[in-house]
């Protein structure tokens, strides 16, 4: 029986057919996906990567919600022009708590992997607001109503939680106190303040949209790209301890 | 037996639909009255009011159908089920002209980007996501299940499985659109390309999903031909699939089940693998496989030709989803993801080149002996070009999926050119060819309302691909090459808003090709709306009702 003939069972049988298609499609996924969650050099070992805090999640989760990555990449690759233009090269193991990924893959704008502490809070309030009122060739969208909001308090806690189940080592503690510490990251004058640096150490705390009151979404999103790239230390860092 | 006697019953499917959305009402309006967050309330009280609507209409339905239900055949001839399929081709025509509309929009916005208009729901942020959802999904998922409804029946020989059902996968798919579309509108995203749409719209896509995979499957087996006919091997393998990295790359955890937030079950690393595993067989499987399928039916249909080479064609489709599964990894090159990952990725994206192209041949060839209607038929036309459209974008792709050229061309507009040429030039060409060929089959009409429009359509849409992708090639290639220049000094020569200036002029002509794209969808949808409105008189003869084989 040649090889076409015996390819008639695929054609004749709409149940081996889907069977035929699902081990055919199953091999290159399973090859690809199942070893990154063993593989122990997927993921370099590295002090100082951090669960975001509450008000950096909520920061975060207003990225996700504006599309940024879709303009903003967050992964600084390997080459020459990309680390002298950024920083360190990323690692895997700044996104290993981000669910979802931002990598991202078009810079209509630049990369944001390490856009933390580069530039004043002041400089990202008014450039969010108005892009063009400090770089006047931008072709980026204006956030003026991120000001003019206040963050949703009644979810940050569930936030959390939810982070926790899928894999975020959140404390109970940290959980607990979600509402106050985001409160108190955006109010250095507040009481809390103590306890939240106790909870996320070397967490930045400042009034980052330099308003009175209840924090913005401006606060919230401006903590969040203050972070971006500065949790781990490359001084430090031994790039061949983790050679791959 | 006689039609008098029978007592009318309703159906175990119209009795348990209807009763299944009379309680979907009433959870989604409870849900909507207890949202977290008002995009929450608003998508669940437009499930309330959709589900109220769908119990009504199938009461409606079975009090004005006759007893019994649509016959399988009609005096030896199956009874084709157009009703479903003539509304997905509608609405593949209503959403593409959205889609390109929005395109249009979100192109002008990176070329005068005063056109944000700095509202939250206006950003370019939230719009790109309904661009591309709308082409792909909207227009190209309506194209697919039309085509596909059309053609199992047609090859089989047999009426498609289900009363109800069918206008279920029709309905409920474009209620998922809606769902999705104003999502995004609204903020309401996963933040994952192409997979957007929150947990809820993804949950009730599944159910969608696999009652069309019922419907097909089953229509094929109760076919009456022998053999399952090349194109529903196509359609197949894009269902399954499609239904495979859904559920892989979507799995998340709500925040709540009354809001609309929720985090993805995967991270970092894993988490751009799964996306990209999923992002590039989207293009596999539903840009690719789904429309192979329409291209092994409708060219051979509009050719009169039989498919060139019956085992090419099988070396085609094994080959095909067995190598594009692979390629994911090369939109991660020299990211954090693991190199042996990002080489097998390379690999196989360079050997996918040929069974893209052994399917191009098979297409193409199977013009031998027809080459002359392509001066005088612009539908074959249409449906030839996207063929080489998609010769040219399945090599671009291997090519570009190469580390090194991957490191110039990622990030860049070269990505977007190259991801257009194939979607306008391939996805949409064929679609355009499929839709010009479907219309006046399902609405018994002779021919097209103006085929000299077709042409029109063709040259129009023809030389906005054209602006469009060299634009992106010009200005991806230019971008690429300023952000790694280097003064002879051995510092970067160029700050990255210089780059983003230099991209002005391209973004004003890849905004005016999509302009013609548009306005060639434009004289399309009249010519059809022409087409279905033509007279009486003029409802001739259908055309051969054998597929050619």
């Amino acid at each position: 029986m040649s090889f076409w003939t015996r390819h008639q069972i695929f054609e004749k049988n709409s149940i081996i057919l889907i069977a035929g298609i699902l081990v055919v499609i199953a091999i290159g996924g399973l090859v690809e996906i199942t070893p990154l969650f063993y593989l122990k050099s997927t993921i370099e070992v590295v002090d100082g990567v951090r669960p975001y805090t509450p008000l950096e999640l909520a920061g975060r989760n207003i990225y996700v919600r504006e599309g940024c990555y879709l303009c903003h990449s967050q992964m600084v690759r390997p080459l020459r022009d990309e680390i002298e233009r950024y920083g360190h090269f990323s690692l895997a193991a700044e996104s290993m708590y981000d669910h979802p990924f931002q990598w991202g893959s078009k810079r209509t704008g630049p990369d944001l992997a390490r856009v933390g502490a580069k530039y004043s809070d002041e400089w990202h309030v008014t450039h969010l607001t108005n892009p063009r009122a400090i770089v006047p060739q931008s072709v980026m969208p204006g956030y003026p109503f991120l000001a003019q909001t206040e963050v949703d308090t009644a979810v940050v806690a569930d936030n959390l939680k939810a982070s926790r189940i899928v894999g975020v080592p959140y404390s109970d503690e940290q959980i607990k106190n979600a509402v106050a510490d985001l409160k108190a990251q955006a109010d250095p004058d507040s009481v809390g303040t103590d306890a939240f640096g106790k909870r996320y150490p070397k967490a930045v705390i400042r009034n980052f949209d330099s308003k009175a009151g209840a924090p913005t979404e401006m606060d919230a999103l401006v903590a969040y790209l203050q972070m971006l790239g500065t949790l781990v230390d490359f001084k430090l860092y031994n790039e061949k301890a983790n050679l791959r | 037996m006689q039609q008098t006697q029978s007592t009318k019953w309703m159906t175990h499917g119209e009795a348990g639909l209807m009763l299944f959305f009379a309680m979907a009402a009433f959870v989604c309006a409870f849900a909507a009255a207890k949202a977290l967050d008002a995009p929450f309330a608003f998508h669940a009280s437009l499930a309330a009011v959709a589900s109220g609507v769908a119990s009504f209409a199938i009461m409606n339905r079975y009090l004005d159908r006759p007893a019994s239900l649509p016959p399988e055949e009609i005096s030896g001839k199956p009874n084709y089920n157009l009703g479903p399929i003539k509304f997905a081709s509608f609405m593949a025509m209503f959403w593409g002209i959205a889609g390109f509309a929005v395109g249009l929009l979100i192109a002008s916005q990176l070329a005068w980007p005063l056109l944000n208009l700095d509202l939250p729901w206006t950003s370019f942020g939230r719009l790109r996501p309904l661009h591309t959802s709308a082409v792909i999904f909207a227009f190209g998922g309506n194209v697919l299940i039309a085509t596909s409804f059309y053609v199992v029946q047609r090859t089989c020989r047999t009426r498609l499985v289900g009363d109800l059902a069918p206008w279920f996968v029709v309905l409920g798919y474009n209620f998922f659109i809606v769902i999705a579309g104003t999502g995004y509108l609204l903020g309401v995203t996963q933040s994952k390309e192409y997979a957007e749409p929150e947990w809820y719209a993804d949950l009730w896509l599944t159910i969608v999903w696999v009652v069309y995979l019922v419907v097909f499957v089953m229509t094929l087996v109760k076919r009456k031909e022998p053999h399952i006919f090349v194109a529903n091997w196509f359609y197949l393998a894009f269902i399954v699939t499609i239904a495979v990295l859904h559920l892989g790359n979507n799995l998340a955890l709500p925040v709540s089940l009354l809001g609309s937030k929720s985090y993805i079950a995967w991270a970092g690393v894993q988490d751009a693998m799964f996306q990209w595993w999923y992002g590039h067989n989207a293009v596999g499987f539903f840009l690719t496989a789904g429309f192979l399928a329409i291209m092994y039916y409708f060219i051979p249909k509009r050719a009169e030709r039989p498919v060139y080479s019956y085992r090419l064609s099988i070396i085609h489709f094994w080959s095909l989803i067995f190598l594009y599964i692979w390629a994911g990894p090369h939109h991660l090159h020299y990211t954090a993801l693991p190199d042996w990952t990002q080489t097998l990725g390379m690999t196989f994206s360079v050997m996918l080149w040929m069974p893209s192209w052994g399917g191009m041949i098979n297409g193409l060839m199977t013009l031998s002996g027809a080459w002359d209607k392509l001066r005088t038929d612009p539908v074959l036309r249409m449906l030839v070009v996207s063929v080489a459209f998609y010769g040219m974008s399945t090599f671009e792709g291997p090519l570009m999926s190469i580390k090194v050229v991957n490191s110039l061309s990622h990030y860049t507009d070269w990505t977007i050119g190259h991801v257009h040429s194939g979607a306008l030039g391939w996805v949409g060409f064929v679609s355009f060819g499929a839709l010009y060929c479907l219309v006046p089959w399902l609405w018994g009409r002779k021919e097209l309302y103006s085929l000299k429009l077709v042409n029109w359509h063709f040259w129009i849409s023809t030389i906005g691909i054209v602006l469009y992708i060299s634009a992106m090639w010009v200005s991806g290639i230019l971008q690429g090459l300023m952000w790694r220049a280097y003064t002879s000094l051995g510092f970067l020569e160029y700050s990255f808003i210089e780059t983003v200036e230099a991209m002005h002029p391209f973004y004003v002509i890849r905004a005016a090709g999509g302009a013609l794209f548009l306005i060639g969808a434009l004289i399309m949808a009249y010519n059809l709306w022409m087409t279905v409105r033509a007279s009486e008189a003029d409802v001739g003869t259908e055309l051969a009702l054998q597929a050619a084989e």
